[in-house]
Parts: structure tokens; C-alpha cells; sequence
């Protein structure tokens, strides 16, 4: 639609914008982290490794927690303005 | 050692909590004081279902089996939590715009409200959800089993298979009484939130308490748990990519498409934001959840003698250490897992097989489909709570028939993969808006017998459903059909085989069949909605004209939403058209919304088809939505302001033309006034005239004499009578009228009124329904006026009513500050161009000589309700003609509200 929109935004809503972006990314860096034991092929590896891949495991869980976080509080606090028609929830 | 009668007790005296948090929820929720009911809090503990009995129990024993496997099971969710910017926000948007009631309804609505559509879907999550159902009794069975095997004595039951029908039949009656006790509009259930929110925290304080009294208590704290792994026998991590992938992938899937997780976190969303904070407090939740899972695996796998039940470890180990407090907490824990579980699931099915078979079956059947009257909410709930019966049957048969031994993971994972078959649909749906109803529906057929036929069947054992004969030949002896090895592929594990092949060609059979074919208009439409629905553009409309009455259509409303509801809606949307009582203009976007708010109550296809019952001709055609599109694009021209302004001049001129009219009827009143009081005075003077000229004549007889003096005294009767209500409505339009304010009991005045109305047309016999309880509330007001209104009313039903068997209705009810009585007859009501008439001067529907009197009646009742702060409104769609007086119950307030105006 020809919608009149601004072609640089202020750097609110640029900021904004592309902490959404990295909100869309978060799930594709969980999904790489997860999948990542399965190069370490710990089923031929001869030492015992399920309390090392226990460890990565929560560890990997604990940072995409806090990097949810971190997102969920930049993403729903109000925001001033931002006429720009994007798909952010008024 | 816990006494099993005891262990009964406590989950009954458990669940009569439960019942407690509902019921005060609910009453919170009535009275508008949500607050903390809506919390992001509360949202993200309901999240927690997905943490049923599999969790509480089976994950430990998956541990003990499998290693860190089980792992997959909680980093699916995670991965679809934290990146609920893409998909959940999305969902939850469509959902609360669309007013969706279930995932059946989601896909249905999507999908041009086809309710083929829906009843696929409902099948599929029926059929994925009794393995499930079956999970939570095997759990509690067991967990029962653990406790009654030490007691012979007390209420241990004979076997197992007795136990889960108990269990069973507690949960059916459990639920039914929870989650069907109204037919709420738009779907919430607070209590039924509040207590699985209650359930969530009790299963969690109960598993870290069993983790940390094993971590600190049997075993002496973390490194010793490392240790005590790298000597136990799941040291070694077996990792088989193909299930790591799979599994996470398809409990990611599982945790959209699951009917109970799609009810909790769709359905039951009251904001948008709790999503955000769910996004990682969820994620965290599941992890305190499995964080313990390894540590008591591996004691219970050195602790506990070889060979008893690693499902179990949770309660076996506290009772082997002797810690009975703590085996009765672990035992709550996994009771509540599975108890809101099985509560959420059911309702959220008996939600689809309701509004997607029952509705539209019921439709079909009923002679004269959504236009024949009546109320259809005791039906649906009625349906509900068969179905909620229904639904746990089937979860007891497959107990019953798979023999109740399995591990119970392996159990999970069927359901799982079940209901992931309609994410390829889901997700086409909300993101592409190619895909057609057609294709998704042969996606879904082609996925969900695959999936029946390589996982579902073969589940129950060799010798079971499909014979040992099948599995290992394939049927007829084709070789390549063989269930867990399709297409000659071997040696593949059975879940993996059954995903793999059900998915991948569900969504082949979803893509190819949506690029070849064409969608309908409806389906266009919703395609476009779903997929943009960030767009602020309210976009196209479904109904190119309105065409049906506004009240056959309430009639209608009413028998779904409940009365009240209905007519508070209509003259919502009345007044926002710029109308006065409650009929509004039946505009395409009017129709629109009621669609909208009936699909909140009956799912968007059968609402749809209710509506088209009676707006026949006027669905969207696809050379509509072309004109719609154009002109769209026009509108987009102007400026917004003079879109609103057009707006507000339309609403004004619809105003000034309803103005117009009622003063061009009012023109035409007034002449017919002129002559009908000219009329009514000339008449009894000529009869007056006639009889005394008569009277001189000194010859009559005494009899006649005095005949015909009674016939003059009459006359003259009639005529004072119909001065003194000239006088009176003088009076009263002048607000000179002295009131004399008295406290009183309503249901004396009701009374007094049918009494006094009783002796008009005393030969008919009427029927009179009131509910005498209802009927007494204090008024304080000129009750005598009151009383004239109420005789009026009662006994122009009296006069007008044309059924053969008169009933009159009369309901009396207070809503906030004010008293609302209706009278309701059976008769064939007042048409609608005379119904803002009635309450004229002189205006008379019949002819003179019936009514018997001068068409005074309404106006003056109209006038006495206005001096006494209150209104008098003719109720359209009852059935008859229904009036609804409506005044303060303390007159003074309204009367000093209006003069300060």
C-alpha cells in the first residue's frame, strides 16, 4: 500500500526495530546452540560425557532465559513514538 | 509408611481446595475485579499444563531409560517461548481478533469457516488426546499402586484397571462441574485458570522439594551427583541425532498445537503483553522442572532394588528413605499434574467437538435451522459436558487396551506427534496466504492416517489392533506397506519412521494441492486477515449487504448468548449507529460483529452459517471483493479526517432523517388526533342527545325511563373518563404533577395490578408465569403511578393479546440502581413501523370499538415513567409483544440527576 513512511527513523525507533530483529533471531541461536551436541557424536566418544552435556545443556538454557528477558522488558516497554505503521502492538 | 485411606482423603480434601480457589475466582471475576486474576504471573503457571504427569513422573523414568533425551522434551517449548515475536504473538493476536475458541476454530475460521475443516481437526486432536488421557490415569493408577501395595487393608482396590475407572469417573465429574458451569461469551475461565495457575506452583514446590532431598539428603550435593553419574549406567550419552532432532522439533510443535496449550495461551490470553513475560518465565519454569530429573534418576538407579519402576522413582525413593511427609507431597505434585491436565484438555475438546459436530449437526436437523426460536446454550453446554464424559472413556479404553505397561514417555510422544500433523496448516495458515482449505485439509487427512497407521495402531501391542502378522509382512503380504517400515525403508526407530513420513508428506499434500487449487472468497478474505493482521487496514468485509431483520437476528442472539447479553449488545450497537432503542441498522459491518461475537460462543463456522441462514443472498461474491478492493483503494485518498467527518454527517443525517420521520408521523397524528377527539366527544354526545330528547316525552314507560337515563349516565362516564385522561396527560407533560413518594415491596404492586386488570375482558382465561421470589425488592417511589402503569400493561396484553392460549410473562429483576420489569405476552407482537408509534397520543394499532378506549394508555405510561425518572421501551424478539419498564429504585436521585442536567 502507498502508505507515506518515513525512510530513516530517530533512533528510538531504530533501536527498537532492531532489538525486534534479534527477538525474530533468539530462537534460530537457540536452535544452533541445541542441536550443537550432536557434532560432539558423544555416543562413539569412549568417556562417560552425559554430566558435561547436562552442564552445557542448562547452561545454554539459562543464557537464551536471560537473553528472553532481556528482550521481553526492551520490547514491551512503552514506547513514545512510532508512527511508522510497523507491526508493533499499540 | 502413608495409610492409603489417608492418601484418598488428602486428594479429596486436595481437590475440594481446588474447587474453593475456582469458585472465588469466579466470583471475583463477576464482580470486574480481574486485577491479579490477569497477571502475567497467573498466564504463564497456566502455561505450565504442558507439564502433565509425563513430566512429574515419566521424565525421571525417560532419564533412567535414555540419558539426557528427555531434555528435548523442555527445550522445544523454550526455543517456541523465547521466539514468540515470530509465531505466538501472532497466534494470540489472530485469536483475540478473530475471537477464536479452539484450534479446530483457529484452522476452521482461516480457512473460509469451513467446519469440514474443523471436524478434521477435531478428530485428530480426539483421537492424538487418549493416549494422553491414558498417560495421566497410568500415572495415577501407579502412583496409587505405590501406596497400597505396603496396606492390604482400608480402600486398597483390588486391581489397577479398577483404580483408573475411579479415577476416571472422579476426573469426569471433576471437570464437568469446573468447566462447563456457564457458557461464558467469550470462552475465559478464570476459575478454572486460577486453579491450574495454584496446581502449576504445587507440582513445582513438590519435585524441587523430592530434588533437593536428594541432591542435599541421600546424596551429599552436587559433586557427588557428578560422581554418582559417571558411575551409573547412563554415564554415556547414547546421543542419536535423528531423535534429538526430532524429538525437540516435535515438541516444539506439540507446544502450538496442543488443544490445551492453543485454550491456555490463546484462548485464555487476556493481554498481549503476559506473552512477553511468558517468553522467559516459561522457559524457566520447564527448567526448575527438569533440573533435578538427572540427580534423582541416577540415586534411584543405584538406591532402589533392580528392576522397579524408574516412572516411579519420584515416590518410591522419599518412601524408601522413609520420608512419608515427602512422598505424600510428591504424590500431590504428580495428582496435580495429571488433574490439570486431563481438566484443560477435556474442556478445550469438548469446546471442538461442540461448536464443530454437535452445532452444525443440530443446525442441520432442527426444522427451520438458526430461525426457529429457543435457547441453544443448555444444549451446547449439555453437549460439553457429554463430550468431556466422552473424551475420558476413550482415555480409559486405551488404558485399558494397551495394557497400561508402557513407559509413559513413549505413551506422550504418540499424542505428541499426533497433534503436530495440523502445524504445517497452522503455520501455512498464519504466514502464507496461498495456502487453500483444500490443501489443508488433504495435508491433514494424509498426515493423520500415516500417523495412525505407523505409530497410533501399532501402540497397542502385536496382537492388539493390528495383528503381529501385519507388522512384520505388511497387509496382504506388500512387503513395502509394512507399518514401521513404509516404502522398504528398515531399521529406522518407529517414532522417527512414523514422523518422518507423516510430515513430510502432510506437507507436501498441504503445498502442492494449495498452489493448484483456488480459494473461495470467504477464504480469501480470512487468508488475508490472518496473515496480515498487524496491519492496522480493518480490510475487506464479509457480507456485501445486510438484508436481514434486525429482529429475527436478535431472536436469534438471544437463544445463544442469553437475553440480557443480546440486548445489551443491540442497543450498544443501536445507539452507535445514532438509533434509539434496540434494534440497529442491519449494516454489513453490524453483521460483521455479531458474527464476531457469536463465533466467541459457537466457533466462527457455525456462527457463519447461523448468520447466512438469514442473510441469504447476501455472502461476499468474488466480483465483490474486486469492487471492494478499488474502492478501497479510493478511499485511501481522502484524508482521515474526512473519513470521520463523513462519518459524523452521516450518523447526523441518519438522526435528522429519523427525526423527520417521527415529526411527519406526528403531522399526521395530530390531524387524526383533531378528528379522533372530535370523534370520540360527538359520539357519546349524540347517543347524550338522542336518548334525553327521548326522555321528554312524558309518555314513556318507567322502565324505559330509567333504561335509557342509564344509557345517558354511561355516556357521560365515558366522557369524563376520557377528559380526565386528557387532563392527566396535560398534567404529567407539564412535570406539575405532585408525586407521592412511598417505600414498597415490588411483588404488592405487581399484584395489585393483575388484580386490578383482572376484571378487562374477564371471559378470557390467561396464563400468568412470574417468579414470585425474584419479584421482591424494595421500590421507593409514587407507587400508586407505578401501579396505573403495571394495570395498563397487564391489561392491554388482556385486550391485545391474539394467541388461542394467552400467556403473559412477567420478569422482574435489579440490575445496579435500577428495577427492570418486562411483561411478555404470546401473542403475534406489534409490528415493526408501529413500534416507535405506540406511545402516541391516540395512537391506535386496532380499530376503536375493540380497544374500547381512546389510545391514551402508553402515552400517559410514558409520561408517568418519565416523572418517575424511569423509561418504558417495547422489547423487540421476544416472541409477543414485550414491554420493559425500567425506573431507579430510589426516585429521588435520578429526578435531582435529571434537573441538574
Amino acid at each position: 500500500m502507498p502508505l507515506k513512511q518515513p525512510r530513516f527513523l530517530a533512533r528510538q525507533s531504530y533501536r527498537r526495530r532492531r532489538m525486534a530483529d534479534a527477538a525474530r533471531l533468539l530462537p534460530l541461536l537457540g536452535v544452533f546452540l541445541v542441536l550443537l551436541p550432536i557434532l560432539w557424536r558423544p555416543a562413539e566418544s569412549a568417556e562417560a560425557d552425559t554430566a558435561v552435556g547436562g552442564v552445557y545443556l542448562f547452561t545454554v538454557w539459562i543464557v537464551l532465559i536471560v537473553a528472553a528477558l532481556f528482550l521481553s522488558r526492551l520490547l514491551s516497554a512503552p514506547h513514545t513514538q512510532d508512527t511508522s505503521g510497523d507491526e508493533e502492538p499499540r | 509408611m502413608v495409610p492409603f485411606n489417608i492418601l484418598v482423603a488428602v486428594c479429596l480434601v486436595y481437590v475440594g481446595l481446588l474447587f474453593l480457589v475456582a469458585f472465588a475466582a469466579e466470583r471475583r471475576a463477576e464482580r470486574g475485579r480481574v486485577g491479579w486474576l490477569r497477571s502475567p504471573l497467573v498466564y504463564t503457571l497456566s502455561l505450565s499444563i504442558y507439564c502433565t504427569a509425563w513430566t512429574f513422573y515419566g521424565a525421571v523414568g525417560y532419564a533412567a531409560r535414555s540419558g539426557l533425551e528427555y531434555l528435548t522434551i523442555y527445550l522445544g517449548p523454550t526455543l517456541v517461548l523465547i521466539g514468540w515475536w515470530v509465531i505466538l504473538r501472532k497466534l494470540v493476536r489472530i485469536g483475540r481478533s478473530q475471537r477464536v475458541t479452539s484450534i479446530a476454530d483457529l484452522i476452521s475460521s482461516r480457512y473460509g469457516k469451513s467446519n469440514v475443516l474443523g471436524v478434521i481437526v477435531t478428530v485428530i486432536a480426539v483421537v492424538a488426546a487418549t493416549p494422553y488421557i491414558a498417560l495421566q490415569l497410568q500415572s495415577v493408577t501407579l502412583s496409587f499402586g505405590v501406596f497400597a501395595s505396603g496396606t492390604p487393608e482400608g480402600w486398597a482396590l483390588p486391581d489397577q484397571s479398577a483404580t483408573a475407572l475411579w479415577v476416571a469417573g472422579g476426573l469426569t465429574l471433576f471437570t464437568i462441574l469446573f468447566g462447563t458451569r456457564n457458557l461464558d461469551a467469550n470462552e475465559r475461565h478464570h476459575g478454572v485458570v486460577m486453579a491450574i495457575a495454584l496446581e502449576a506452583v504445587v507440582k513445582l514446590v513438590a519435585l524441587l522439594a523430592v530434588g533437593i532431598f536428594v541432591v542435599w539428603g541421600v546424596a551429599d550435593g552436587w559433586s557427588d551427583i557428578a560422581a554418582r553419574v559417571h558411575a551409573s549406567p547412563i554415564a554415556d550419552w547414547p546421543l542419536q541425532p535423528g531423535r534429538w532432532i526430532g524429538l525437540t522439533f516435535v515438541s516444539a510443535a506439540a507446544v502450538l498445537t496442543l488443544p490445551r496449550m492453543f485454550q491456555v495461551m490463546v484462548v485464555e490470553n487476556s493481554d498481549e503483553r503476559h506473552l512477553s513475560t511468558a517468553s522467559w518465565a516459561f522457559p524457566l519454569y520447564l527448567l526448575l522442572m527438569s533440573l533435578f530429573v538427572v540427580p534423582i534418576a541416577v540415586v534411584g538407579l543405584a538406591e532402589l532394588p533392580a528392576g522397579s519402576n524408574p516412572d516411579l522413582f519420584v515416590l518410591t525413593l522419599p518412601l524408601a528413605e522413609g520420608q512419608g511427609k515427602l512422598a505424600m507431597l510428591a504424590f500431590l505434585g504428580g495428582f496435580s499434574s495429571a488433574t490439570s491436565m486431563v481438566i484443560v484438555a477435556a474442556i478445550a475438546l469438548a469446546t471442538m467437538v461442540s461448536n464443530h459436530v454437535v452445532m452444525p449437526l443440530w443446525l442441520s436437523l432442527r426444522e427451520g435451522g438458526a430461525r426457529a426460536p429457543g435457547d441453544v446454550r443448555g444444549l451446547v453446554l449439555m453437549s460439553r459436558r457429554i463430550s468431556i464424559a466422552a473424551v475420558l472413556a476413550l482415555g480409559y479404553i486405551y488404558y485399558v487396551l494397551s495394557g497400561g505397561s508402557a513407559a509413559l514417555a513413549a505413551i506422550g510422544l504418540i499424542a505428541f506427534l499426533g497433534v503436530a500433523q495440523i502445524l504445517p496448516a497452522m503455520i501455512g495458515g498464519i504466514f502464507w496466504r496461498g495456502a487453500t482449505g483444500t490443501g489443508a485439509a488433504l495435508g491433514l487427512t494424509v498426515g493423520f492416517l500415516i500417523w495412525l497407521y505407523t505409530l497410533y495402531l501399532p501402540s497397542f501391542g502385536e496382537g492388539g489392533l493390528l495383528s503381529a502378522r501385519i507388522l512384520a509382512e505388511g497387509p496382504w503380504g506388500i512387503d513395502w506397506l509394512r507399518p514401521q517400515a513404509l516404502f522398504g525403508i528398515e531399521g529406522l526407530d518407529p517414532l522417527l519412521h512414523a514422523l518422518f513420513w507423516s510430515l513430510s508428506l502432510n506437507t507436501f499434500a498441504f503445498v502442492s494441492v494449495s498452489l493448484f487449487t483456488f480459494p473461495g472468497p470467504v477464504e480469501r478474505m480470512q487468508g488475508l486477515a490472518f496473515v496480515n493482521v498487524f496491519d492496522h487496514d480493518p480490510g475487506a468485509r464479509g457480507w456485501s449487504r445486510g438484508g436481514a431483520e434486525a429482529e429475527d437476528l436478535l431472536a436469534m442472539a438471544q437463544g445463544i448468548l442469553g437475553a440480557e447479553e443480546a440486548q445489551g449488545f443491540f442497543e450498544a450497537e443501536a445507539q452507535a449507529q445514532g438509533k434509539a432503542g434496540f434494534l440497529p441498522e442491519t449494516t454489513p459491518d453490524f453483521i460483521e460483529r455479531l458474527e464476531r461475537r457469536l463465533a466467541g460462543a459457537v466457533g466462527s463456522a457455525t456462527a457463519h452459517a447461523m448468520i447466512a441462514q438469514f442473510a441469504v443472498g447476501a455472502a461476499v461474491s468474488a466480483q465483490d471483493l474486486m469492487a471492494v478492493a478499488s474502492e478501497a483503494q479510493q478511499i485511501l485518498e481522502y484524508s482521515t479526517q474526512l473519513e470521520a467527518k463523513s462519518e459524523e454527517l452521516a450518523r447526523t443525517a441518519r438522526q435528522l432523517t429519523e427525526a423527520n420521520d417521527k415529526l411527519k408521523d406526528l403531522s399526521v397524528q395530530k390531524d387524526a388526533f383533531l378528528s379522533q377527539i372530535s370523534h370520540e366527544l360527538r359520539t357519546p354526545m349524540t347517543s347524550i342527545r338522542a336518548f334525553s330528547e327521548i326522555l321528554k316525552d312524558p309518555d314513556l314507560p318507567a322502565e324505559m325511563q330509567k333504561k335509557y337515563a342509564g344509557v345517558i349516565h354511561d355516556e357521560t362516564i365515558r366522557l369524563t373518563r376520557l377528559l380526565d385522561d386528557l387532563l392527566d396527560l396535560s398534567v404529567l407533560e407539564n412535570r406539575k404533577v405532585k408525586l407521592d413518594v412511598k417505600v414498597a415491596n415490588l411483588h404488592d404492586l405487581i399484584s395489585k395490578a393483575v388484580q386490578a386488570a383482572s376484571n378487562t375482558r374477564p371471559e378470557r382465561q390467561f396464563t400468568l408465569h412470574r417468579d414470585y421470589p425474584a419479584e421482591h425488592i424494595p421500590v421507593i417511589t409514587d407507587t400508586d403511578r407505578l401501579v396505573q402503569v403495571f394495570i395498563n400493561l397487564v391489561s392491554n396484553a388482556r385486550k391485545y393479546c391474539d394467541a388461542e392460549r394467552p400467556e403473559l410473562t412477567i420478569n422482574a429483576r435489579q440490575r445496579g440502581g435500577r428495577v427492570i420489569v418486562d411483561f411478555i405476552d404470546n401473542g403475534s407482537g406489534i409490528p415493526k413501523a408501529s413500534q416507535r408509534l405506540i406511545f402516541e397520543k391516540f395512537a391506535r394499532l386496532t380499530d376503536t370499538a375493540r380497544a374500547g378506549g381512546a389510545g391514551l394508555g402508553l402515552a400517559i405510561c410514558r409520561e408517568i415513567m418519565t416523572n418517575l425518572g424511569g423509561t418504558i421501551a417495547y422489547l423487540p424478539g421476544q416472541g409477543g409483544a414485550a414491554f420493559r419498564v425500567s425506573l431507579p429504585v430510589r426516585r429521588e436521585v435520578a429526578i435531582d440527576a435529571a434537573a441538574a442536567e
